[in-house]
């Protein structure tokens, strides 16, 4: 049979940092060729490439045995490829059928003759959808119902799912795996992208594993058990970027966290977090990691749940209180949040704490001054000037800049969410450093990362999240890639099962 | 980034230093205002003698010495990423109640409560603004309604003379301290004033920074909303000391005060080289904003440009100024 479309030997960097290298894909009429890896592992871009949205820089695409140039999403989609993404493309304010149909609505539109054909493409997914209601009104399940119908009223031959069920239901997830075998049988070729490796199971005929922008392998399910795949997306040697942990002795308890929920996102977490320790806090992008760590700093409203600073009850209303109480917080998206990109070094340095360069509400410049230029030396950020904007500086320095901030502001409870992301390999070992520093001097700390080896070079313990939940804890003699991924994966599926 | 102005001196020290030469693009939106300022200064006294003399000069600083106060509180608005259309019609409120309370109170007294009440109308429309996170375009246009309406419910649509009562007032408006009219004066004190908290108080910076970039500014622990809805309050109690201005020099409390100024005012601020997206802008940059504004109105003047062709020009001008300061950003774009 031949393939539908099929990648060959693609190779994709962004500023000289490679995101796929010498990748091979392809996808059959009738198939569901599903795509595994850790998150950064390449599938995202690979699917970009697929849908037009990035040119690759070697490598060429056939589409129906004919190599073309896919000269943006319209010429793909054109050419019978869909993605359908994870954050949905669209118009929320339209109807369903104007959504469908969007595009390549005529300039006299025939209402009933639009709806009616909105019907039918619905009824043929198995599900009653009326081509009037406004997209905002419906749920995410039927959302996806309609971007799926989209892509079949444009005679698409590829469906690419992106991570569909991650914002499902476990009946939503259920009833679109059914849409998917309905489609297959059609004769469309399908991408299923997950991280569920029991959807993987149940619903793949080839699954293709991704690490590190290269293609692993490509195997067929029924040969491969889930251990053996899990290792095969993981199976890298642990670098020895961690450098030593001084020895430090583990205190009292400052923070504690019962039964933390919230909304839709984050249920019933509990755990506590000791002076003098590092912990881990782990499980894939999306699991409620970043939630957990935004609502004990106060930037999100919480549902229910208890937190405890010091042994004194902390109800987190705002970041200033947060920031009162002692604690930090490194987020996730350094520039979008983390910093003030267009601001100088020194004024970003300063801004959690202003109290000890100013008087009476204006800065003292030479005390200012003083003062970062002692935190650029301890944290040695390399700069040119401190008056020089943030965005001036490499993305390790940036960061430094955040771990400045708080060193100034002094806080005790220190929560790191990816600190290392988009970072080189040397200013990462000085960022594990500083963070070795911070346990020192008796801060406790916790650190969120979907880096698995950072994870175990780095903390006390591991705690694994799936799903919302807290699923377990890794101790030192239990650290694998291979036990984080099972806690944080298997554990869902089990409650699927009996749900 | 410090003020625009502030850098001049000391980049020049600096540069040599740096790492990365600044670009064309980089100086021209520091020193692009300045820039065309000369150009017009130049164009001016060719086109016409009268202009360059002190009289002249010193009538363009008093006609334009409302705008300029309005123009300060705009720029802190337009830094944190909003827009205030109401200070025109807060000017008006602020001018008929400067004639109403003048009449039965000390001078001072009725000042403050003018500039009172100013900042109470821009307290609503913070509020709303910051904390209810309403557009502030739709907010401050609601209260360029509302204010001017209760303008003109106060003055039942009549002019109120200042009279016996308010005599020092309309002195002040016409006094020539040091051979500069005192509302100019007054503005340039408010520009002064205003350069100090935005480069060197706390209050300032982060007003710029929320402007950049406010979830990061919140998640280093800061109440934002204070600091967004004070800017609001700022432009509010400016433009009530707008409204004073004007009625101190023409003697009379009318609604028609500042009809359509909040539009010569954003453009001041714009020409001024203020980013409308917030974060950028500089005090004296938007100082020379008004008076290029002024100096086009001006010249047009004295050239004998009939008013309703002066619109024109000026909207002509308006776009050739902001283009010239986005020049870098568009070519770099093709």
């Amino acid at each position: 049979m031949t393939s539908l479309v099929a990648l060959h030997g693609i190779d994709k960097s962004f500023a000289g940092i490679h995101a796929l290298s010498g990748v091979d894909f392809d996808v059959l009429a009738g198939e569901v060729h599903a795509m595994v890896g850790e998150n950064g592992a390449g599938k995202s871009t690979l699917m970009r490439v697929l849908g037009g949205e990035l040119r690759p820089d070697a490598g060429h695409i056939e589409v129906g045995g004919e190599t073309v140039r896919l000269t943006g999403p319209t010429d793909a989609i054109r050419r019978g490829i869909s993605i359908i993404h994870q954050e949905m493309a669209l118009a929320p304010h339209l109807s369903v059928a104007e959504n469908i149909f969007l595009g390549e609505l005529p300039a006299r539109i025939a209402w009933g003759t639009l709806n009616a054909r909105a019907r039918e493409l619905i009824r043929r997914l198995g599900f009653d959808i009326s081509p009037r209601a406004t997209v905002s009104d419906l749920s995410v399940a039927h959302q996806q119902v309609v971007e799926i119908a989209k892509a079949l009223s444009r005679q698409t031959r590829v469906i690419v799912f992106d991570e569909p069920t991650a914002v499902l239901s476990m009946g939503d997830a259920k009833r679109l795996l059914d849409i998917i075998r309905g489609l297959r049988r059609e004769g469309v070729g399908i991408v299923y992208i997950s991280h569920r490796l029991d959807e993987i199971y149940a619903i793949a005929d080839r699954v293709t594993v991704m690490k590190d922008g290269r293609r692993v392998d490509t195997v067929s399910p029924d040969a491969v058990p889930m251990d053996r795949l899990i290792r095969m997306m993981v199976g890298r040697p642990l670098s020895q970027l961690f450098g030593q942990k001084p020895q430090t002795t583990v205190g009292e308890e400052l923070l504690r966290v019962e039964g933390l929920t919230l909304p839709n996102l984050v249920r019933d977490v509990s755990f506590s977090l000791r002076r003098g320790e590092i912990v881990g806090l782990g499980g894939l992008v999306g699991s409620g990691r970043t939630e957990v760590a935004r609502a004990i700093f106060g930037a999100d409203a919480i549902t229910s749940g208890t937190i405890a600073l010091k042994g004194k009850v902390f109800r987190p209303r705002s970041p200033k209180q947060a920031v009162r109480r002692g604690l930090a917080l490194v987020p996730e998206d350094r520039k979008g949040q983390g910093v003030v990109l267009d601001m100088a070094i020194r004024k970003n340095a300063t801004m959690a704490n202003t109290a000890p360069v100013t008087r009476l509400g204006f800065f003292s410049g030479g005390r200012e001054r003083g003062v970062v230029r002692g935190l650029i030396e301890d944290l040695r950020i390399k700069l040119g000037d401190m008056a020089d904007p943030v965005s001036s500086l490499s993305g390790g320095n940036q960061q430094k800049v955040v771990l400045a901030k708080w060193f100034h502001a002094g806080g005790d409870v220190v929560i790191l969410d990816e600190p290392t992301r988009g970072v080189d390999v040397g200013a990462k070992t000085e960022i594990y450093s500083l963070i070795h520093r911070m346990a020192a001097e008796g801060k406790a700390l916790l650190v969120i990362s979907s880096e698995h080896a950072e994870l175990f070079g780095l903390c006390d313990r591991v705690l694994v999240m799936g799903e919302g939940r807290l699923r377990g804890e890794l101790l030192p003699p239990d650290y694998s890639e291979e036990n984080l991924l099972t806690l944080s994966m298997s554990s869902g599926a089990e409650e699927r099962a009996r749900a | 980034m410090t003020d625009n102005a502030a850098g001049i001196g000391h980049a020049a020290t600096k540069d040599t230093g740096r790492r990365d030469r600044p670009s064309f693009g980089k100086l021209f939106r520091q020193f692009g205002t300045f820039v065309i300022l000369l150009l017009l200064l130049g164009l001016a006294s060719l086109q016409s003698d009268a202009f360059l003399t002190e009289r002249n000069i010193m009538n363009i600083l008093r006609q334009h010495a409302g705008t300029g106060v309005m123009a300060v509180g705009m720029l802190y608005v337009i830094l944190t990423r909003g827009i205030d259309l109401s200070v025109g019609s807060i000017s008006a409120l602020g001018a008929v109640l400067t004639a109403i309370l003048v009449q039965d109170w000390p001078l001072w007294v009725a000042i403050l409560m003018v500039i009172g009440i100013g900042a109470a109308c821009g307290l609503v429309s913070g509020i709303l603004v910051a904390f209810l996170r309403l557009p502030a375009f739709v907010v401050t246009l609601a209260m360029l309604t509302a204010a001017r309406g209760m303008a003109l419910i106060l003055s039942n649509g009549q002019p109120i003379m200042l009279g016996e009562p308010g005599a020092a007032l309309a002195a002040f408006g016409t006094a020539f301290p040091l051979g500069i009219p005192a509302p100019a004066l007054l503005m340039l004190g408010i520009f002064v004033l205003a350069f100090i908290v935005l480069n060197f108080s706390r209050f300032g910076r982060l007003v710029k920074a929320i402007g950049s970039n406010e979830e990061a500014v919140r998640l280093s622990g800061i109440v934002t909303g204070w600091y967004v809805m004070s800017v609001y309050i700022i432009s509010g109690a400016l433009a009530a000391v707008a409204g004073i201005i004007v009625t101190s020099r023409s003697g009379v409390g009318s609604a028609s005060v500042g009809d359509g100024a909040e539009l010569d005012v954003i453009a001041a601020v714009v020409i001024g080289g203020a980013s409308l997206m917030g974060g950028q802008g500089g005090v004296i940059n938007t100082f020379l904003g008004v008076l290029i504004l002024g100096i086009i109105g001006n010249i047009m003047n004295l050239a004998g440009v009939p008013g309703y062709h002066q619109q024109v020009y000026l909207g002509v001008i308006i776009v050739v100024a902001v283009v010239l300061q986005h020049a870098s950003q568009i070519l770099r774009r093709r």
